[in-house]
């Protein structure tokens, strides 16, 4: 529906109307900044070294870029494990095998319920245990395999639903050319249906970059950790957080516009619905 | 096999186990709350008449959309609490109650306003048109016909935000809370040889909890559905 | 809808293929193995997020734990650039000797009973205590004791908070945040009284440039943590490594260290327990 219907074009008075609000809004908001920024100052934080050196080499060099790469190094990997983890998992709850259908499942819907930290501090304890990974390397297998489970079942729920919301007719006529049915599901479904969700799976990367920033709380020197390194050792945490915060915002704002604009570009290419997840089942996402 | 489960026990009656799932419900429940309300304003303001209303909605959704939550709940105590000095009450424990929900409320109402929205969008022009032809205006319409259809339309994606959020609730330990992740960790660093059960324990209490909302939402969305 | 098998069994050939890579090797993060040949290079475990003891900053390596290492390194034949720094944050300690990912440890790392089950120390180098940060204008906290009332921040999960709340004060107000630097910026803006962990940690956040001058170190240790060298249990450099230290001590690098490594956060060490003596080697 389009919001237009709801009301009619602002006439004159409404418009004055609206301008007034506007600036009321607007100074209302100025007199807090101000109180807050007011209030900073005295507090210290806005001394400039505190802010310039967040514009210096060093900070990017030695603190920002190695910790962008391993936020980077680990999504990616989580990115590629949980499409694959998703892949396996979602066939498997299409499967006519009924013991395929019930393990997946079970794993499935475990793995949504089970919150990422949780997930997280789980393996950074546990794998070193076991001794099949180098202890070092152990906070990043922690994030990038919790990361996985979590995200993939995910991505198995976008499999399974993106082949349930196509058109009956599409699996029919398969079916009436004489395909067999696993051969309308690879050759005529499975197409369409990840065509369909490659929009959602681009929003689904915004939740695996956000959750790498969980990988602080278990030593893993992300983006975050980073951040929280350079500003232990200068003294200004609020400043190099709010940087890395910034950092986040761009990175994952291009993301979601990327899934936009994927949808719109890929909607006749299918005959699914692109609408991006967090519009169509707003909400699956954590921290 | 039965000395294991004694250690196990053993470490169930050293720690509240319960009592910190108890702060995750607790946590959730006023969060729920919380972003139920400021989502259901901005989900407004994202569709109501004034350009800059409308703006400042999709401002908020974005940018919070995009932020982790940790970083949100750090601004609040590190930002807000120690430098702003805004205090709710001196008892420490229930001022980073406080704000951990607040925390909590800020991000998931960009995913409960995205929410309704999409449930707006199930709701057909028609009804708009008829709200309009009986003369209501922009508020009335909404609060009579728009939302409460699409309050349904929109079961399946709250369901899943609060989903979302009884499990980010885990995060606020980053906010000052005792929760259940934290305990974990303490746990399992007490005592690293029940780490298996440790773990199942936290993740089959956050199953429990997780799977009947999930029942419910499925059920409730399909009994309210507005059938056309 | 049902589908064939072949589906089915391709997904679970990827399952396997996906929990193998998984859990292949990628040991390039870090260090890794690279102890090939004598004396080719040490790797030495220290912090990278505690300023004043173990410090990252790009290529360089800063604080009172690595100049301890490093003088010790040099006893031991390694030149500076023989070092192989590799971050050992406290959970991963012991997993680390045991796995043989370092040759030693040094990273504010306390002597325990507990601890010598599963690994084997030289030292102590340094004989910490537990402590209280304050503002530097304070004067009515001098102890533990004080604190009745107060509030106080430590990290989350460190058990130094409790042992204040459980011995000492259990009125005191806690809030726990991530890292000590959080606690000290809330101890800046009035938000606590006091950041309580080792004397020697407080001292190392107190001397950073922006911190410098602004807080001290109350000097009323009540516990006893021993900083020793995390080595490997069957490892032959113990006795090595105390020489090198007990000559540390005696031409003044000790010293010298410290002051370096603290200076502007108004800290004295303990002198009844420093410098200490290092404990006979098993």
């Amino acid at each position: 529906m389009s919001t237009s219907v709801l009301f009619d074009v602002q006439g004159p008075r409404a418009k004055r109307v609206t301008m007034i609000l506007n600036v009321v809004a607007v100074l209302v908001v100025a007199v807090l900044v101000w109180l807050v920024v007011q209030k900073l100052g005295e507090q210290g934080q806005l001394d400039a070294e505190k802010w310039t050196a967040l514009f210096t080499e060093r900070t990017w060099s030695n603190f920002f870029i190695p910790g962008l790469l391993d936020t980077l190094r680990a999504a990616t990997l989580a990115v590629v494990g949980s499409v694959i983890f998703g892949l396996i998992f979602g066939l498997g709850r299409l499967s006519s095998v009924w013991i395929l259908r019930a393990v997946s499942t079970v794993v499935v819907e475990f793995f949504r319920a089970v919150p990422v930290l949780v997930m997280m501090i789980f393996f950074y304890l546990g794998l070193a245990r076991t001794g099949l990974i180098q202890p070092s390397n152990t906070p990043f297998w922690a994030v990038v395999i919790a990361l996985i489970l979590y995200n993939g079942s995910v991505i198995a729920e976008l499999v399974r639903s993106g082949v349930y919301q196509l058109p009956k007719g599409q699996r029919e006529a398969g079916l009436a050319v004489g395909l067999t049915p696993s051969q309308a599901l690879r050759s005529i479904l499975l197409p369409q249906a990840l065509t369909a969700m490659l929009p959602s799976l681009v929003s689904q990367f915004v939740v695996i970059l956000k959750d790498t920033a969980l990988g602080y709380i278990i030593t893993y020197p992300e983006l975050l950790a980073s951040a929280r390194r350079l500003g232990s050792g200068d003294g200004n945490i609020l400043q190099t957080l709010l940087l890395a915060a910034v950092v986040f915002m761009i990175i994952n704002s291009a993301l979601t516009f990327l899934a936009g604009r994927l949808s719109r570009l890929l909607s006749y290419r299918t005959s699914g619905k692109t609408r991006p997840l967090h519009e169509a089942a707003a909400g699956d996402e954590t921290g | 096999m039965s000395e294991y489960l004694s250690d196990y026990a053993s470490l169930l009656s050293q720690y509240d186990v319960l009592g910190a799932f108890w702060v995750n419900i607790q946590l959730t429940f006023w969060a729920a709350i919380g972003s139920m309300v400021l989502g259901s304003v901005l989900a407004l303001m994202r569709i109501s008449p004034p350009a800059s209303m409308r703006a400042v909605g999709a401002a908020y959704v974005t940018l919070i959309r995009n932020t982790p939550l940790t970083i949100i709940l750090v601004f609040l105590v590190l930002g807000v609490w120690s430098q702003l000095t805004i205090s709710f009450t001196d008892d420490f424990n229930q001022n980073f109650f406080i704000y951990a929900v607040i925390g909590l409320s800020i991000y998931h109402a960009a995913f409960v306003c995205e929410a309704i929205r999409s449930g707006v969008n199930t709701v057909p022009a028609g009804q708009a048109e008829a709200a309009r032809a009986i003369g209501l205006s922009f508020l009335p319409a909404a609060r009579l016909i728009i939302f409460p259809q699409a309050l349904r339309g929109a079961i399946t994606p709250l369901g899943n935000t609060l989903i979302a959020l009884t499990k980010n609730t885990t995060v606020a330990a980053a906010a000052s809370v005792t929760e259940i992740s934290a305990l974990m960790k303490t746990m399992i660093e007490f005592r690293p040889d029940v780490i298996i059960a440790v773990f199942l324990t936290v993740a089959l209490g956050f199953v429990i909890i997780v799977i009947p909302v999930g029942l419910l939402t499925t059920w409730l969305s399909q009994k309210l559905a507005v059938k056309r | 809808m049902k589908y064939g098998k072949s589906m089915t069994l391709a997904a679970l050939a990827a399952t396997t293929a996906l929990t193998l890579t998984a859990c292949g090797g990628n040991d390039d993060g870090g260090g890794g193995e690279s102890s090939g040949g004598d004396g080719e290079s040490v790797r030495i475990g220290i912090k990278y997020d505690q300023p004043g003891l173990g410090f990252k900053d790009g290529e360089e390596y800063t604080g009172f734990d690595v100049d301890v290492a490093k003088y010790v390194a040099k006893e031991l034949g390694y030149s500076e650039d023989q070092i192989e720094w590799v971050e050992s944050p406290s959970a991963n300690r012991e997993n680390m000797l045991s796995n043989d990912q370092v040759d030693m440890i040094f990273a504010t790392y306390s002597i325990t009973d507990k601890r010598k089950e599963s690994v084997a120390f030289a030292g102590p180098y340094f004989v910490a205590g537990q402590d209280l940060l304050v503002s530097q204008d304070n004067t009515d906290i001098k102890g533990p004791e004080d604190l009745e009332g107060k509030n106080l921040c430590s990290v989350t999960g460190s058990t130094s908070a409790q042992k204040i709340k459980d011995q000492y004060a259990g009125t005191v107000n806690l809030v726990e945040q991530g890292g000590y630097a959080d606690c000290v910026t809330i101890l800046g803006s009035g938000g606590v009284d006091a950041v309580t962990t080792d004397d020697i940690i407080l001292a190392g956040l107190a001397a950073t440039d922006a911190n410098s001058g602004k807080f001290k170190v109350v000097g009323n240790p009540f516990t006893e943590e021993k900083y020793g060298v995390g080595l490997p249990k069957d490892s032959d450099k113990c006795q090595a490594i105390n020489d090198a230290i007990t000559k540390m001590v005696e031409d003044g690098a000790w010293e010298e260290a410290v002051t370096k490594n603290t200076e502007g956060a108004d800290y004295k060490y303990n002198e009844d327990l420093n410098p200490p003596t290092p404990d006979a080697c098993a």
